[in-house]
């Protein structure tokens, strides 16, 4: 079969925040970098984020790097890797700086500085009072920042292939990447990108959830094609639930809401989150506050007709804050919720958000392997944002530290990615084989006859993983979990397609899809059945403790044999004394 | 809930036309839903969608006669039987789906990026309130294409008017107290095409699903050309 082909020195697979970030870097340096995307740039689900980015910029109140480090250490209930966290938090002020000079509208204070907001499991002084370090245009700082870094894209002249499908990556007979096989949706053609070395930055999985703030192309692409690559998904049992997702529906109102002064209640009017957390309570950490709301509804204190959410008071904050800080909320409650929370509450409930594991790297955005006792790098592959796992979140993310993640990691993933084509200036010999499993994906699918459809494999596939890998789990739910996914795979060879078409075949990318979700889906469902304590947002009623001695390390999961392997936390900082894990209380 | 569809497939050697659909509905329901529910009864259905909250831009189509945001699109508020067509005056690819490279284009056109002459300074650069405020009405466009596929200006001349979206977001910089290119990006919108073909007909500001005036920006960015030739 004779393949169009692209080269190029680098590719970047997905063109969210990290995917434009790390693009600006490289076409900045005056290579020839190709950003593949499924979805035009600006459609990337970056643009979904709401409440902003943290760094300590201390344009509030006091603030330091340092205790944006500790604050996220223990948010990550002590499972994040301490030597990322603090490149993460100390990368923070630069890169947020580095964003306003290329043109994001952050809201402003009176003396002309960027504005900064409270958010969740944030304070001052390793623990002390909250702080302020959310920085954020109005609630809808996502779509400000997408926006700006494709308008810099723009200016740097990168080579944008819009609506073209990943399907694999390729290799040389040395497992050296080489780029990737896309297929471009419009024509139905696959075309292959060389590249000297690649990133993936394709974002969450969100759609292996039936209820979820994710958007329909959340579908792990970038870590299912790192699975069938041969390399292994880390930490996928920590999977977040954000407290604040619209009852019933699943769209985000954001952690900003409780942040500007916004709080929690349940059904018999009680500010219950003063019970959970004393201290910081409704900006607890968001582990706390999704388990709590549900604790709540499970014990018969929820919201509505059926008892089951409970309500997001904000009218008090007043209608000019809430039009100047929180439009988009407002807007949001209105279309979908049916009210409007100038005047009564938002009915929310928990919903599936953001996935703390990922393709594991190391702090330079390195993909790697483990090899013997150590680690090393995969050579020519990256990956940068919710696809990787740094691990600078570890069991539980704090809100304002996705973007932040995708935007320093996507940054230096395109700085290093820049000394790495510097030492690999050739393009390497694909080996035609290489390319046949992707092929055959593809082919598959053109196979006619009688068999469950897509849609119908999807919904049982969401709807197992809503049941059984939700707030809190068991062995039993998720025992019985992990058997159903197993038989959905099962079936998976039977599935049809109706549609064989090439033009802009929507159907052929939703099989693939489905395809990448049941690998992250198993991903999931197998890390979270073995890892036996209660650590962020992975919460057991069977194994209600967090157990360090035990369990202080990251899950590896291989999907060939479904294969569990485990690998320790860094617990060592760059420069700074280790955070030694504490008892965590919000 | 009836709905009549526009479909063309251009492998299928048929004509568009236009296909019913029966669909079960529910509390809440939004176009989108529907269309995502004709797409469970017919894969062969094609159209854009994805955040479903009305960020991303991508569900544009054109309903009843004009032209709206699906995911943001009560059905309760449609006429029965819903027609369903893709945007007007863009080429078809399948079904929904348009190409909208010309839109696209006009936009990279007006340089929409940042320009300073400054060398950065070490923190941020620093912007009242108040001029942070110019912003507010222009930054949260979403390029859905809802306003310049809907703006019979665009229509007839798509290549030299660069269309309701480009010239808002031309304004947008402009706007900027950041922004050190003003002179530059006036100079370019000079001429009969590129901004004065806009006849003020505001289809823009009838359709736009963020509630954005681009009829006003245009008439901001002729105020101020006057100001700059007087």
């Amino acid at each position: 079969m004779s393949l169009n082909r692209r080269n190029f020195d680098a590719l970047i697979i997905g063109a969210g925040g990290a995917g434009l970030n790390a693009a600006i870097q490289l076409a900045n340096a005056d290579l020839r970098v190709a950003v593949v995307s499924k979805v035009f740039p600006t459609r990337s689900h970056t643009v979904a984020a709401q409440g902003g980015v943290n760094a300590a910029l201390a344009n509030v109140l006091p603030d330091n790097w340092h205790w944006h480090m500790f604050d996220t250490v223990k948010g990550s209930d002590y499972l994040g890797d301490q030597d990322a966290i603090e490149f993460m938090c100390r990368e923070a002020i630069p890169t947020v700086y580095e964003l306003e000079h290329n043109g994001v509208p952050f809201s402003r204070l009176d003396n002309g500085k960027i504005y900064q907001r409270p958010f969740g499991g944030q304070s001052q002084n390793f623990g002390g009072d909250q702080a302020a370090r959310t920085c954020a245009a109005a609630d809808r700082t996502g779509h400000a920042i997408l926006h700006t870094l494709y308008q810099q894209n723009l200016r740097a002249k990168t080579h944008f292939f819009d609506e073209f499908f990943a399907l694999d990556l390729v290799r040389d007979a040395e497992g050296v990447v080489c780029g990737a096989l896309v297929l471009e949706i419009e024509t139905g053609e696959p075309l292959l990108i060389e590249a000297k070395c690649t990133l993936l930055a394709t974002g969450g999985c969100g759609q292996v959830f039936r209820t979820t703030s994710n958007a329909h192309i959340n579908t792990g692409d970038g870590m299912a094609m790192a699975l069938r690559a041969g390399v292994p998904l880390m930490d996928m049992e920590f999977y977040q639930f954000h407290p604040t997702g619209i009852a019933g529906k699943g769209m985000l109102i954001t952690e900003g809401v409780r942040g500007e002064g916004g709080y929690l209640l349940n059904g018999r009017g009680e500010r219950f989150m003063e019970r959970y957390a004393p201290k910081a309570k409704d900006l607890a950490s968001r582990d706390v506050v999704a388990r709590s709301i549900v604790t709540e509804v499970k014990e018969g204190r929820g919201a509505g007709p059926k008892g089951d959410h409970v309500l997001l008071k904000l009218d008090h904050l007043g209608e000019s804050v809430i039009a100047k800080r929180l439009p988009g909320i407002r807007e949001s409650a209105r279309i979908f919720a049916g009210v409007d929370p100038v005047v009564e509450p938002i009915p929310v409930f928990p919903t599936a958000h953001y996935v703390m594991g990922g393709i594991p790297t190391d702090r330079f955005g390195r993909v790697v392997m483990p090899v013997g006792s150590g680690e090393e790098a995969m050579p020519g592959l990256y990956a940068a944002g919710e696809c990787a796992c740094a691990s600078v979140h570890g069991a539980n993310r704090l809100g304002g530290n996705s973007l932040l993640d995708i935007l320093v990691f996507g940054r230096l993933a395109g700085k290093n990615i820049i000394d790495y084509v510097k030492d690999n200036p050739f393009h390497r010999d694909i080996d035609p084989s290489s390319l046949d499993y992707a092929v055959g994906r593809l082919k598959r699918w053109d196979q006619h006859g009688k068999g469950p459809s897509v849609h119908e494999t999807r919904e049982k596939l969401t709807r197992c993983m809503e049941d059984h890998a939700g707030v809190f789990r068991t062995e039993e739910i998720m025992a019985e979990g992990l058997e159903k996914m197993k038989e959905i795979r099962a079936e998976m060879p039977d599935v049809r397609l109706t549609d064989h078409s090439r033009v802009f075949n929507t159907a052929r990318i939703e099989a693939l899809e489905l395809e990448n979700l049941l690998d992250v889906g198993m991903a999931l469902a197998a890390s979270a059945l073995y890892r036996q304590e209660s650590r962020g947002a992975h919460s057991r009623p069977d194994y209600p403790k967090r157990d360090d001695v035990n369990w202080l390390k990251h899950t590896l999961y291989f999907l060939e044999g479904d294969r569990l392997d485990y690998k320790p936390v860094r617990t060592k900082p760059l420069t700074v004394e280790s955070f030694p894990p504490k008892e965590r209380v919000y | 809930m009836k709905f009549r569809v526009y479909r063309y497939d251009p492998e299928s050697g048929q004509k568009p036309h236009m296909q019913d659909y029966d669909i079960e509905t529910f509390r809440g329901m939004m176009l989108r839903d529907a269309l995502k529910a004709i797409k469970a009864q017919d894969e062969t259905f094609a159209f854009r969608h994805s955040c479903g909250e009305g960020v991303c831009g991508s569900d544009g189509v054109n309903v009843n006669g004009t032209n709206k945001l699906a995911c943001v699109t009560p059905i309760a508020d449609l006429k029965e039987p819903v027609e369903v067509r893709p945007f007007p005056g863009r080429p078809v690819i399948r079904d929904l789906v348009v190409d909208m490279t010309q839109f696209y284009e006009q936009y990279k056109a007006i340089e929409p990026w940042l320009k300073r002459k400054e060398p950065t300074p070490e923190q941020e650069i620093l912007q009242s309130p108040a001029d942070r405020d110019k912003l507010d009405g222009l930054y949260e466009c979403i390029m859905c294409g809802c306003c310049s596929t809907f703006c019979p200006s665009f229509w007839w001349n798509p290549e030299k008017f660069l269309g309701p979206q480009a010239l808002l977001s031309a304004w947008r910089f402009l706007a900027d107290s950041r922004d050190q290119a003003k002179d530059e990006r006036l100079d370019f919108l000079e001429g009969p095409y590129k901004l004065f073909r806009c006849h003020s007909i505001m289809n823009c500001v009838e359709v736009c699903p963020k509630g954005l005036n681009p009829t006003k920006a245009i008439g901001h960015i002729k105020e101020l050309m006057l100001k700059k030739a007087v």
